[in-house]
């Protein structure tokens, strides 16, 4: 019996709702946590980063501009598409890390249950972060908390899909858009999600995935002018003051979070707006 | 008349002439400009790149709702791209419709800029649908007024439907007016002549008449400064020059936004006309949103990091 030609799949960059290939041409092989070879994955440069923020700053009013309500709706469409590949999410993660089959799913449903709940905050948020201001005169003063601009994230590099997911969700439902770096040993699982992302209304640069080298592309996150916040919640801490340090020039917002259900890690990437309204008669 | 010796001012001299220049090979040109545009320019190259290209930008606000404030802003602009930095060159000129130019030679001036040109759209701009007396009466009105250079339009239906001459005596008439007082561009706006051929055509034309320039576009057609356009009028004006001993410029306008095009159009130049057309004087590219692309890319460049568009001005 002549066999089938296994088809592989060619995992690439998801950038402004396209999956192009790093324009550097690199790879790299991704391997099973026993050694065995698994697929290539892009080796993404400095350049494939400039143009992620491209988009994700072109795509970022838009969003911004979408009502709290479609925001949650769509993250929740991310979080059914999700649910309806479980299985190829698992076979993915145990490839990558070894966990056992029923780990694996775990972590699929983990992710799926976070994306539902950060998909609820969105219309929460200002009853949360937002107040109204006694001040001395006939005003009421609101404060408003607002969307921060292109922020980028360096995921988790030991759960590949709940980690990333922990770090695109809290960004993406305030308004933000993101330009995120996956887990550089398990990549997998962040460029599938990709491939869930697409099918799921979010519009197009609202989030790029990169796959590449924490400590090549680290850096250029940090400096990068036109990036607002900085998620490195997957760098090793004795990194982060360097990357603090690059990000000083445009007061970027750097944090490191533990948890993955934390509001904090929404409100870490959102302005206060404070408004003066008159009270009148 | 005798124009550069090669026709007399006459029309069966000047479809003789136009007739007999070879045809272009459309397809030749495009994978000629699209191997050119593979070119990787990098480092010292690009940083020299970027500066020659600064100033080779004709700032250019063409809108109907232009006021006095904008265009003084635009000019300021022009002489110092980047106020931060005093290292960045000033743009080749500004370019303005011609109720503007008063006011741009104006604040030029009063900002120390006297060597900085205005260019002024002219010949009723951008269709050229006008009688021959209001756009001579236009050119007049905007050298009067301090413009150094003209840009004016083809008359493109005279052009189509093969009134060469009066295409021709058009443009002698404008350059007339120009006398030594201003340069002369035209516009031949490839994106309505639609084949190649018609652009060879239309450059030799507006050579044979005069102009010191031919430019591409009014850049309110699309498509406009491609390469291949770009290449087939470089290779005329380099041919020219074969003929003549006089060099011609050229400008390209509209859809340069980038950096990586601007550089993409040096390239084309060097390798097409030549390293004399890489001035100036004899190059410009017409643009508004590019120069702030080039002065991020220079800032990335001196920096060491991507910049954001929230450190250069808004126009």
């Amino acid at each position: 019996m002549s066999g089938r030609l296994e088809v592989m799949k060619t995992y690439k960059l998801y950038i402004n709702g396209a999956f192009p290939r790093t324009e550097s041409g690199r790879s790299y092989e991704i391997t099973s946590n026993k050694g065995e070879f698994l697929a290539n994955a892009c080796l993404a440069s400095r350049k494939d980063l400039r143009d992620a923020v491209v988009a994700a700053r072109a795509a970022q009013p838009g969003w911004a501009k979408a009502t709290a309500f479609n925001r949650g709706q769509i993250m929740y469409r991310i979080a059914e598409m999700l649910e309806g590949r479980s299985d190829q999410f698992a076979q993915e993660i145990s490839l990558q890390t070894g966990a056992s089959a029923k780990e694996s799913l775990q972590e699929v449903s983990d992710a799926v249950d976070l994306l539902v709940w950060y998909a609820g905050w969105s219309d929460k948020l200002p009853s949360l972060a937002g107040s109204t201001n006694p001040v001395t005169g006939p005003f009421y003063n609101f404060t408003i908390p607002e969307a921060l601009g292109v922020v980028g994230a360096i995921a988790s590099i030991d759960k590949p899909l709940l980690g990333f997911v922990a770090a695109v969700a809290p960004i993406l439902v305030s308004g933000n858009t993101a330009v995120a770096l996956a887990s550089s040993s398990a990549p997998l699982s962040a460029i599938s999600f990709a491939e869930v992302v697409a099918t799921s209304d979010l519009p197009n640069g609202v989030l790029n995935i990169l796959s590449g080298q924490q400590s090549e592309l680290a850096p250029w996150f940090a400096s990068h002018m036109d990036i607002d916040g900085l998620d490195i919640s997957g760098l090793p801490s004795d990194q982060h003051g360097s990357i603090k340090e690059a990000g000083v020039e445009n007061l970027k917002r750097i944090s490191a979070f533990t948890k993955n259900n934390e509001p904090g890690r929404i409100l870490a990437f959102m302005e206060a707006k404070t408004i003066w309204h008159p009270i009148g008669n | 008349m005798s124009f550069y010796g090669l026709v007399d001012g006459s029309d069966a001299s000047l479809r003789n002439y136009l007739k007999q220049l070879p045809g272009v090979d459309q397809v030749g040109a495009e994978a000629r400009a699209a191997m050119l545009a593979t070119r990787s320019i990098k480092t010292t190259s690009k940083a020299w790149a970027i500066d020659t290209a600064i100033a080779m930008v004709d700032l250019t606000t063409l809108e109907g709702a232009d006021t006095p404030g904008k265009v003084q802003a635009l000019c300021a602009k022009a002489f110092r791209p980047d106020p931060t930095d005093s290292s960045v060159p000033h743009v080749g000129a500004v370019c303005v419709y011609n109720d503007m130019v008063g006011i741009a030679r104006q604040h030029l001036d009063a900002i120390g800029a006297h060597e900085l040109p205005v260019a002024a759209v002219s010949t009723a701009f951008p269709s050229g649908r006008a009688s021959m007396a209001v756009k001579l009466q236009d050119t007049k009105d905007a050298i009067d007024a301090g413009a150094a250079e003209i840009d004016m339009v083809i008359d493109r239906g005279a052009f189509l439907s093969g009134r060469l001459i009066e295409v021709f005596q058009e443009i002698v008439a404008i350059r007339e007016v120009c006398g030594d007082q201003a340069h002369l561009k035209v516009i031949l706006e490839t994106g309505e002549l639609v084949t190649l051929d018609n652009v060879r055509k239309a450059s030799y034309l507006a050579m044979l008449a005069g102009a010191h320039f031919i430019k591409t576009s009014t850049g309110k057609v699309a498509p406009a400064a491609t390469a291949p356009v770009v290449l087939v009028m470089l290779e005329a004006v380099r041919d020219f020059y074969d003929l003549t001993k006089v060099r011609i410029g050229v400008k390209p306008a509209g859809g340069i936004r980038t950096t990586k095009d601007a550089i993409k159009q040096l390239v084309l130049v060097n390798e097409t006309a030549g390293p004399e057309w890489l001035n100036p004087s004899l190059f410009r590219i017409g643009a508004s949103a590019l120069l702030n692309d080039l002065l991020m890319q220079r800032m990335k460049m001196s920096d060491g990091y991507y910049a954001s568009p929230n450190y250069v001005t808004i126009d």
